[in-house]
């Protein structure tokens, strides 16, 4: 197992983020010097993707795969377009906020490598509004980098050209969505897209357009600059490199923390978090936000990568996981969630439009004491209707997912609610 | 009319995007933030600038939740209420901000000073519960902290911290 934590050994919570200066100091921008340099675009995604990196914005897709889908060559369309998605907006979920503060030159060099592989004229940098301090660094770090020679044309004195925005967006978790976020960027309200064509092959304006998340591309410079092997190391499991791990909830230390990937949950929750706090009982947790499956204490060996948590009935997601205790009530912690879904949906399909709300709607009747017979058969019915391929986008089947294991793991909890006619945890 | 300012703002943001279009949720928060809010005589001249009809940019505005299309308070509080705050002490949080200012969601207080809004997630869950207040960001809001939170920006009746009391002008924002 690894002790290297690359992604934040130069980021010191609550000291400002190293300016171009300190950055290079530190080794910054040199993969950019070695890709465009020593590497052609293809032998990047080439690395990137022998690396086994995978996406850490939830789904897990293999970043180097992806990139290789775009096309290539004279007689690709363009321009080019790389996107990186700084939308955190998943609840329960901070772990680029502290990559996007801490050490923003980072992000930017990732993004340069990134839009050399996939000769990328244009580079935006999808940020929410509530991210105001990111925005700030970030502004001020990629004036930096265009002075220092890193952005804009002939990087480096090559003949790659690159111009990087910041967009500053207004809210809705739709955006996170990488075909609703396209919309966005081109000024459109964020409803997701029909997939084929997928984004690498038409995306902004029509143009091939690779999205990724902030913590994946904060790897990029990091594989470049110490190889495949090296990356591999990094873990503790057989998905590659390190992993931004985060706990919230009644524990003793909530936090984020940079660790192998494959750290153990009971790890997570007893080390790093201090366990639970004086007079709390763990009951359950989202490994990876709020459109994970339940685990239980029976899970708390599992470790934490793509394979293992998937095998455990869950998904890692973004990998901030979210504490459920005992005297919380369960109902109430799903009613949440589901009012956040029916909230957030664009409207676009019915079963989500409609379905969303209607959850919602039972859960709140469970907490209020009106819950009925029949409420629980109810709402497993919803987890089939909005379940995958039933919709047009992951937002309800992702929103079902809470729900479907709620009913399973804390079943008798549910039922309590309906004999008593009230919320026990009330 | 908008302010020649505004609109060479408004000019550059264009720059960055191959369709004018692509500027206007930015163009929509440049108006924003000299106005406050987003009118419907602003709207209709932002979409005359960015070659869109009214409409078109009437429906994206009203889609995402930080764009305004109402009149709002000298200061807007994001409250958060996804889980993490949720579990750590939201209802209770909303309960004593609704009694402090005496609004519920969505409305501004009678003096005009504050908008009260729930926002999803703020991905500060490590600091649960967290709010913010115009650009500023709060965690651990505990009902102690909450008072001396808002009576920097000028709540009536929340005492503030004493001695080591900041005063408003250090908080006054230019509204967004």
């Amino acid at each position: 197992m690894g002790n290297e934590r690359p992604l934040t050994m130069n980021i010191r919570p609550g000291e400002p983020p190293p300016d171009l200066k300190g950055y290079e100091r530190a080794g910054g921008y040199t993969a950019v010097r070695k890709a465009l340099r020593d590497m052609t675009p293809k032998g990047v995604t080439a690395l990137v993707k022998d690396s086994n990196l995978r996406g850490r914005g939830g789904a897990g897709f293999p970043t180097g795969l992806k990139w290789s889908f775009v096309p290539m060559g004279e007689e690709a369309p363009r321009p080019k377009y790389f996107i990186a998605n700084a939308d955190e907006m998943e609840p329960g979920t901070f772990k680029d906020r502290l990559l996007l503060e801490g050490n923003p030159h980072q992000l930017i060099e990732g993004m340069i490598v990134g839009s050399y592989a996939i000769e990328a004229e244009v580079a935006y940098i999808f940020l929410r509004w509530e991210y105001r301090e990111a925005e700030r660094l970030l502004t001020k770090a990629i004036a930096e980098a265009y002075a220092g020679g890193y952005l804009g044309r002939n990087i480096l004195g090559s003949d790659y050209h690159l111009e990087l925005h910041v967009h500053i967006s207004a809210g809705r978790y739709m955006c996170g969505e990488e075909t609703g976020l396209l919309n966005a960027l081109e000024g459109k309200r964020a409803t997701p897209r029909y997939k084929p064509p997928h984004p690498v092959i038409s995306g902004l304006w029509g143009k091939p357009t690779v999205v990724n998340n902030v913590e994946t591309l904060c790897n990029i410079p990091h594989i470049v600059n110490n190889g495949v092997e090296w990356f591999k190391g990094l873990s503790d499991t057989r998905d590659s490199g390190t992993k931004l791990y985060g706990v919230s909830g009644r524990v003793r230390r909530p936090g984020v923390w940079e660790l192998p990937m494959g750290t153990t949950i009971g790890a997570l929750l007893e080390e790093h978090a201090g366990g639970m706090r004086d007079g709390f009982r763990f009951h359950g947790l989202l490994p990876g936000g709020a459109s994970t499956d339940f685990l239980t204490e029976a899970h708390l060996n599992v470790k934490m990568d793509f394979e293992s948590v998937s095998k455990a009935g869950s998904r890692m997601g973004t990998g901030t996981m979210i504490i459920l205790d005992d005297r919380t009530c369960p109902v109430g912690f799903v009613g949440n969630l589901e009012a956040f879904f029916a909230q957030e949906s664009c409207g676009w399909c019915t079963p989500c439009r409609e379905g969303l709300p209607w959850t919602a709607k039972i859960l709140q009747a469970l907490e209020e004491g009106s819950g009925q017979a029949g409420d629980l058969e109810r709402l497993a019915l919803h987890t089939k209707f909005l379940g995958p391929g039933l919709t047009f986008c992951p937002l309800a089947p992702g929103a079902m997912e809470p729900l479907g294991s709620a009913l399973k793991y804390f079943r008798e909890d549910f039922e309590r609610h309906i004999r008593e006619r009230r919320c026990p945890w009330r | 009319m908008l302010p020649k300012e505004i609109e060479q703002t408004i000019e550059a943001a264009t720059r960055r995007y191959p369709q004018r279009r692509g500027a206007c949720i930015e163009a929509l928060q440049i108006v924003q933030r000299h106005h406050s809010w987003v009118s419907d005589d602003d709207l209709k001249e932002l979409a005359r600038l960015l070659q869109m009809t009214t409409d078109e940019l009437d429906g994206v505005a009203t889609f995402y939740n930080l764009i305004f299309r109402k009149p709002v308070g000298t200061h807007v509080i994001l409250l958060c209420n996804s889980i993490s705050c949720w579990i750590m002490g939201y209802e209770r949080l909303r309960e004593q901000v609704t009694a402090r200012l005496g609004i519920a969601f969505g409305e501004t207080s009678a003096d005009g000073r504050f908008t009260l809004l729930p926002n999803v997630c703020l991905g500060a869950c490590d600091h649960a519960p967290a709010m913010m207040v115009d650009e500023d960001l709060y965690g651990d809001v505990s009902p102690a902290t909450l008072d001396p939170i808002l009576h920097q920006y000028g709540c009536a009746g929340t005492p503030g911290k004493g001695d080591g009391e900041r005063t408003t002008a250090d908080h006054e924002h230019q509204a967004r």
